[in-house]
């Protein structure tokens, strides 16, 4: 689960890790309002517009309705001006910002309308360095991963200069331990303040990565101040989903507008459903399954609209409620059914399908492959049904009559 | 002869609940020898199974069955009164890293973790307990392990498996039942099917199973069934091409699904470009390995690596 950028950090502010003052606005008023408290705070006339999406690269990205614009606007009018000419200058962005399409290098080419800003006070910036703390699967332990390139995407370092990547990986029995947080400080080339600031910030960073649950924090940039400080310039948070029930604080700060709504309408229904380009909607039964069925269609020539898994014990309401959300994708011109039957029955997925789509009707041509226990009773009662739907003898051979149907 | 699990393992449950008991009736129903059940609360006390003989289960025996599992307080207690060397865990995921580690600490040899949903954070923990402890792991988020009538450990169907030649070692559930129905149409059979599970944290890798099924005489031929994220899949190719005796084929899911997006397991998730299919198929196929481009090819690329070999 992802939250924004200012909820993340007031959870660091929350665990004694730096990050600058800010406040969240929700409206042109509020974003203006927040300029003067900062301005005194913080003695810096400078503050910065930050647009708050699910989504990186916002400083690089642009406003479709602004094409001047980016997601990231730093105000400088307070210096010479003062906090009235600051707060004119941020009514002006935040007027153009709020109710915007932020287009950035992960929001595809759709963008993200933006509803919520976060009005920062401006760091004087002597070094940019990049941090995270996530999983390292092939060692199944969380890693703390560091490098002097700040501002620059992690994959970028990786693949160019692999050996600016630093990494100390943390033994859940003992957190990261502090020669450990030294060791990646030196390692990014901090001495004085910086280094002391810097090892704080690793090991209350990392401790609030485990106490969290988050499969991702990434501090990127992490900045030095010019007065040796080490704060988090930006932040980024995600939290693992199976560990969402010790955590109903995290839940909180979902945002739904920021996500899919077919998805959340599946998962209300406890399936799992992702929503694809093409044009061939499919239900299936298990995750590696749902998965392959994708792949076969798009291997016989077609384009799958979605991921559907209604998992291994699906009822009659849940094969309705797949139905619901693949049809109302208006991009779907066919529907593959593709149920393996192992503990699951086939007639019992049989009477659901009939049922489900007795009740939401069919425009459009549906396939079923079915397999595994009573198989045979399961064909027989969509054969008695006299619905319009074609039996496939496997999955290629579903696939590729779905494909045939819908060109 | 077979890897894992046979005629000898003895299984005790632990989580009794509503998946537990239907799959631990289904377990007795096939011949698996199940010995004990572990709830804290209900120590002293039997749940009783009966019904009909699962007749793909283990051939020879009556055509009912009626078994009083007694129900131990921990596994310690269960194991030292039983003898029970495998472990099925059923336990609900707030719970399942605890189930797990008891047994463990009950010298468990073998413990399978059929639990979806089990927090990251616990199983790195476990995987930390485990560091020194002779307990294998396997799963969780798995489907199981199966010896075809011989052990059936899990929550797989059974009817679909017959004995044979091929080892399958899998990430996906509904993939493995998929191969493993293949495989019994095309006469080639399995001699044991594992699900290593779905999660980012597993406690047995593929590596571990081709291992295992490299060493068993029985096994002529495997087939590996991979999805996208993580790198198990590119590690089981350098053991393969370094070590591996025996054909192998494979089947890697996600070639069409999108980064950054979790298809369903935890673990199936293209991050920052890595663990996407394409990668896995072609260090797989540098390592000699037969691919199969769609799931309904499994067999036929089983058969056909068994051929070159």
């Amino acid at each position: 689960m992802k939250i924004h950028e200012y909820q993340a950090k007031a959870l660091m502010r929350a665990r004694g890790i730096a990050v600058p003052e800010g406040r969240v606005a929700l409206t042109v008023d509020e974003a203006v309002a927040a300029v003067r408290p900062i301005i005194e705070a913080t003695g810096n006339p400078v503050v910065v517009v930050k647009a708050q999406i699910h989504a990186g690269g916002r400083g690089k990205g642009r406003f479709r309705e602004h094409p001047e614009l980016g997601g990231v606007a730093v105000v400088t009018a307070g210096i010479d001006g003062g906090v009235g000419a600051a707060e004119e200058a941020v009514r002006e962005i935040a007027t153009k910002m709020l109710g915007s399409t932020l287009v950035t290098v992960q929001t595809g080419p759709e963008g993200k309308r933006v509803n919520r800003l976060y009005v920062e006070q401006g760091i004087d910036i002597a070094d940019e360095l990049y941090l995270s703390v996530l999983l390292d699967r092939a060692i199944s332990r969380n890693v703390v991963m560091a490098s002097t390139e700040g501002g620059t995407e992690i994959e970028e370092v990786a693949a160019a200069t692999p050996e600016k990547i630093l990494r100390e990986p943390i033994d859940p029995a003992f957190g990261l331990l502090d020669f450990q947080a030294r060791r990646i400080a030196w390692g990014l080339g901090l001495d004085g303040d910086a280094h002391r600031s810097a090892v704080r910030f690793f090991t209350a960073l990392t401790e609030a990565a485990v106490e969290l649950d988050t499969d991702l924090v990434e501090i990127n940039p992490l900045v030095v101040t010019s007065t040796g400080e080490v704060m988090a310039l930006d932040g980024k948070m995600s939290f693992e989903e199976n560990a969402l029930y010790r955590h109903p604080d995290i839940v909180e700060l979902r945002d739904i507008s920021e996500e899919d709504p077919a998805e959340l309408e599946a998962k209300e229904h406890g399936l799992s459903f992702i929503k694809l380009d093409g044009t061939i909607g499919c239900m299936v039964n298990g995750a590696g399954l749902a998965m392959a069925t994708m792949d076969v269609i798009k291997h016989v020539g077609g384009e799958p609209a979605n991921f559907l898994d209604v998992g291994g014990g699906a009822n009659a309401d849940q094969i309705a409620a797949a139905f619901k959300i693949i049809t109302k994708d208006p991009n779907v011109r066919g529907i593959f059914v593709n149920i393996f039957g192992g503990i699951m029955r086939c007639d019992t997925i049989a009477e659901g399908i009939v049922a489900a789509v007795e009740e939401v009707g069919l425009s459009v041509p549906l396939v079923v492959r079915l397999e595994g226990t009573n198989v045979e009773l399961g064909k027989r009662i969509i054969d008695e049904s006299g619905l319009d739907v074609v039996s496939a003898a496997d999955m290629k051979d579903g696939a590729r009559k779905i494909v045939e149907l819908t060109r | 002869m077979s890897i894992l699990v046979g005629r000898a393992t003895k299984v005790l449950v632990q989580g009794l609940g509503r998946t537990g008991r239907f799959h631990t009736d289904k377990a007795i129903a096939y011949g698996t020898n199940m010995v004990a059940a572990v709830h804290p609360s209900r120590a002293g006390e039997v749940e009783v199974f009966e019904g009909e003989t699962d007749p793909s289960g283990v051939p020879g025996r009556p055509d009912r069955y009626r078994v009083e599992l007694p129900i131990f307080r921990s596994v310690a207690e269960a194991r030292s009164a039983t003898g029970a060397d495998a472990s099925v865990v059923y336990v609900p995921p707030p719970f399942a890293a605890d189930a797990i580690m008891e047994a463990a600490d009950a010298g468990m040899p073998l413990v399978i973790a059929v639990t979806e949903g089990i927090p990251v954070a616990d199983m790195v923990r476990v995987k930390r307990y485990l560091v020194d402890r002779p307990t294998r792991l396997v799963g969780p988020n798995c489907p199981g392990v199966i010896t075809p009538r011989e052990c059936k450990i899990g929550i797989m169907p059974g009817y679909i498996h017959t004995p044979g030649r091929i080892g399958v070692v899998s990430r996906s559930g509904t993939l493995t039942y998929e191969a493993v129905y293949q495989l019994t149409q095309n006469g080639l059979g399995q001699t044991t099917a594992v699900g290593i599970g779905g999660d980012p944290v597993n406690g047995t890798d593929f590596v571990d199973v081709l291992a295992m099924f490299n060493d068993d005489p029985a096994t002529e031929g495997v087939i590996l069934i991979g999805e996208i994220g993580g790198t198990a899949e590119e590690e089981a190719a350098s053991w393969i091409a370094e070590h591996m005796r025996k054909p192998v084929a494979a089947f890697i899911a996600g070639t069409t699904a999108p980064p950054g997006k979790r298809m369903g397991h935890a673990g199936a998730i293209i991050s920052g470009g890595k663990g996407t299919a394409a990668a896995k198929i072609e260090a797989l196929s540098a390592a000699g390995v037969v691919i199969a481009p769609t799931p309904t090819d499994m067999g036929a690329a089983m058969l056909e690596a068994l051929e070159r070999a």
